[in-house]
């Protein structure tokens, strides 16, 4: 601000007086500071992955010499072939695909019944006149904090009980279930800032709950649905307990694949294929990220609702 | 039978009491302007009669509708919101739309309805916009579209013109009195304005403290206020009230001010004639007073008083008297305004007829 001014006032006396550069930022002891702590971080999280990486590109005889920040002397693309085709979970050895479609089939009903559940409640407590609402959305809170380890038991009992236990259904219902609290809270704080009259017009006009829900609401919460959507698909995706308590034995997602590749494979340990798996899994929230990255960020900083 | 009325209306928040035992009615075509400070209870009393909050006890009638426990949709009623309430997601046909959400009419007649309300309000070229790329002067002509679109027998306004620049604000004013004529709806209008209020209104209600202290025409509220506060509420600047004792002498009745200037009030209408040495409070508009230091002749009073300071604003000027312990102001021509200058005697003269008086202990009019 002061240098457009300062440039404003020097260019309108510009015959009489030099241009004054500047002086350019010196690096000082502060900012040598941050770097390196960047630095730093930024290689805790890239020589870990950079490890994977190229043992997951390596034979194992490559492997076996131990040196693990080599670069492969042979580029082979023959570990995630097999991680994906033939690797053993178990007894079944199909590879990690028959994981990466369960966890698919298992996020879309996950996704939508949980979002589905919580916009419309969340709609419900900030913009509708409900009785108790306060003590509800209390008891919602609450509940986020209860320790999903705490309920395990009780929950397959009731899932069982109405007979979607070990099924893919079994495993969207509870992740549906368990999401709520939040993402109740996120969307009625969300649209606790849509302006009361926008919400009186809307009565006047229609009046109808579900009208107005989709004509009006829905249409404002494009940001918030981006935001959320990320969160779920994440901690969806990611889940392993969840996954492997609720689905059957055919139902089981990628990371519980993975995890009984890793761990009960018989015979010696195949690092290659190991590091390729967990690449696999974690393909998809990586690609999740990079194409709705910035929504994200918009939709978090994304606070009143502009008329 | 009157359009709309209120029917000994309560409401309660919790235990604090906002409108207590109030009665209200208006007729078909009225323009009502519930008038009054932040907090009077107007906004209340009329989000009541939308049906956005609830009646703690009592009836509205809008016609000969009981409509106390109907919903807000079902009560035949349009309503244009301060912050104008637009569906920002939605283009201005699609809010004009939408305003006829509950209406169940043909594709063909929401059509005819909205071309009907564009053309009358000038927003033909607006119809493929959103609310974000109008400015305030064409959201607020969208608003009061999508309420002209429902055909309602009652509109109401909730402040609708307080977020408008001072120019935009007169136009809409003149628009929406031509709007009243040309359809001819009941209108319930809330506003802390005066001035919209006396220049629409065909009738106003000045609320205070949940109380309506007076009902009538902009002419009534104006000349005979009923009680102190609508007295010293309507009118800019502000009705000169000051405290004075009654005296009798031979057959006229006088008011003594503290600083021992008098006036004559044997041409007030008195309902009732006060005591003798009873307190009153002697209400002067500061446009009656005639020009400063001109000849006088027949005036109720008659003021020699130093000059404290004027004020312009355009096409008026108010010049500020001390009087006692407080200023007497007055309507002076703006011309005449610099004539006027600090600490220098004039002599002003208030006519007959034109005083207020109110009790001093009750606030009520003489």
């Amino acid at each position: 601000m002061t240098d457009i001014a300062s440039a404003a006032t020097i260019g309108a006396t510009v015959d009489s007086r030099p241009v004054v550069r500047r002086r350019k930022k010196r690096i000082t002891g502060r900012s040598i500071a941050v770097i390196v702590f960047l630095t730093i971080c930024a290689l805790f999280f890239c020589v870990p992955l950079y490890v994977v990486l190229t043992t997951s590109l390596k034979t194992m005889d490559e492997i076996r010499q131990g040196n693990i920040f080599a670069l492969p002397q042979v580029w082979t693309l023959e570990a995630w072939r097999f991680a994906w085709f033939e690797a053993c979970s178990g007894i079944n050895c199909d590879g990690l695909r028959v994981g990466f479609w369960n966890s698919v089939l298992i996020l879309i009903p996950s996704l939508i019944l949980s979002i589905a559940l919580s916009i419309v409640t969340g709609y419900a407590l900030a913009l509708w006149d409900v009785r108790w609402a306060g003590t509800f959305l209390f008891l919602m809170f609450m509940c986020a904090f209860v320790p999903f380890q705490i309920i395990m038991y009780p929950l397959i009992a009731m899932t069982r009980s109405i007979g979607v236990y070990g099924t893919i259904w079994g495993v969207a219902v509870v992740h549906a279930v368990l999401a709520m609290p939040v993402l109740v809270l996120i969307f009625r704080n969300y649209y606790k800032d849509i302006p009361q009259e926008i919400m009186n017009a809307a009565i006047m006009d229609s009046g109808s709950f579900w009208r107005i829900f989709f004509e009006i609401i829905l249409p404002m919460s494009g940001n918030i649905l981006i935001v959320v959507l990320i969160l779920q698909i994440t901690s969806i995706w990611n889940d392993y307990l969840i996954g492997v308590t609720f689905g059957g034995f055919n139902t089981q997602p990628m990371t519980v694949n993975l995890a009984n590749m890793v761990t009960v494979s018989t015979g010696t340990a195949s690092y290659n294929v190991d590091m390729a798996a967990a690449l696999l899994t974690a393909i998809p929230p990586l690609l999740i990220y990079f194409l709705v990255g910035k929504f994200f960020v918009a939709g978090i900083t994304a606070g009143a609702i502009k008329g | 039978m009157p359009r709309v009325s209120f029917e000994r209306i309560h409401k309660t928040y919790g235990a604090v009491s906002i409108l207590k035992d109030l009665n209200l009615s208006v007729e078909h075509g009225d323009f009502l302007v519930l008038l009054g400070p932040s907090g009077c209870g107007k906004t209340t009393l009329l989000n009541m009669l939308a049906g956005l909050t609830d009646v703690t006890d009592g009836r509205i009638m809008i016609g000969d509708r009981d409509v106390t426990d109907l919903d807000p949709k079902d009560r035949g009623l349009a309503m244009v919101f301060q912050s104008y309430a637009l569906y920002p997601t939605k283009t201005v046909r699609g809010n004009l739309r939408f305003g006829l959400a509950s209406a169940r009419l043909s594709s063909e007649e929401v059509d005819r309805r909205v071309a009907w309300a564009a053309k009358l309000l000038q927003i033909e070229p607006l119809l493929d916009r959103k609310p974000a790329q109008l400015s305030g002067g064409q959201r607020q002509r969208v608003a009061i579209g999508r309420a002209l679109v429902k055909h309602a027998e009652v509109l109401l306004f909730d402040e609708p013109l307080s977020n408008l620049d001072a120019k935009l604000r007169t136009e809409m004013r003149l628009e929406i009195k031509r709007l009243h004529e040309e359809l001819n709806p009941t209108v319930v209008y809330v506003t802390h304005d005066q001035i919209e209020a006396m220049t629409m209104a065909t009738k106003i209600a000045v609320m205070n403290n949940g109380v309506i202290q007076q009902f009538g025409t902009p002419d009534q509220i104006y000349e005979r206020p009923a009680n102190l506060f609508v007295a010293g509420f309507i009118g800019s600047p502000a009705m000169n009230l000051k405290k004075a004792r009654v005296a009798k002498r031979d057959g006229l009745v006088t008011g003594h001010f503290g600083n021992g200037q008098e006036i004559l009030l044997n041409d007030y209408r008195f309902a009732q004639v006060p005591q003798e040495g009873a307190e009153i409070v002697v209400g002067m508009r500061p446009e009656y007073f005639g020009v400063p230091d001109s000849p006088v002749n027949g005036a109720a009073a008659v003021f020699d008083l130093p000059v404290a300071y004027t004020e312009r604003t355009g096409s008026d000027a108010t010049g500020y008297l001390r009087f006692d312990e407080g200023l007497l102001s007055l309507r002076v021509e703006p011309s005449q305004a610099a004539r006027l200058a600090g600490g220098q005697k004039v002599r002003v003269a208030f006519p007959p007829g034109k005083a207020n008086l109110f009790d001093a202990a009750t606030g009520g009019r003489l």
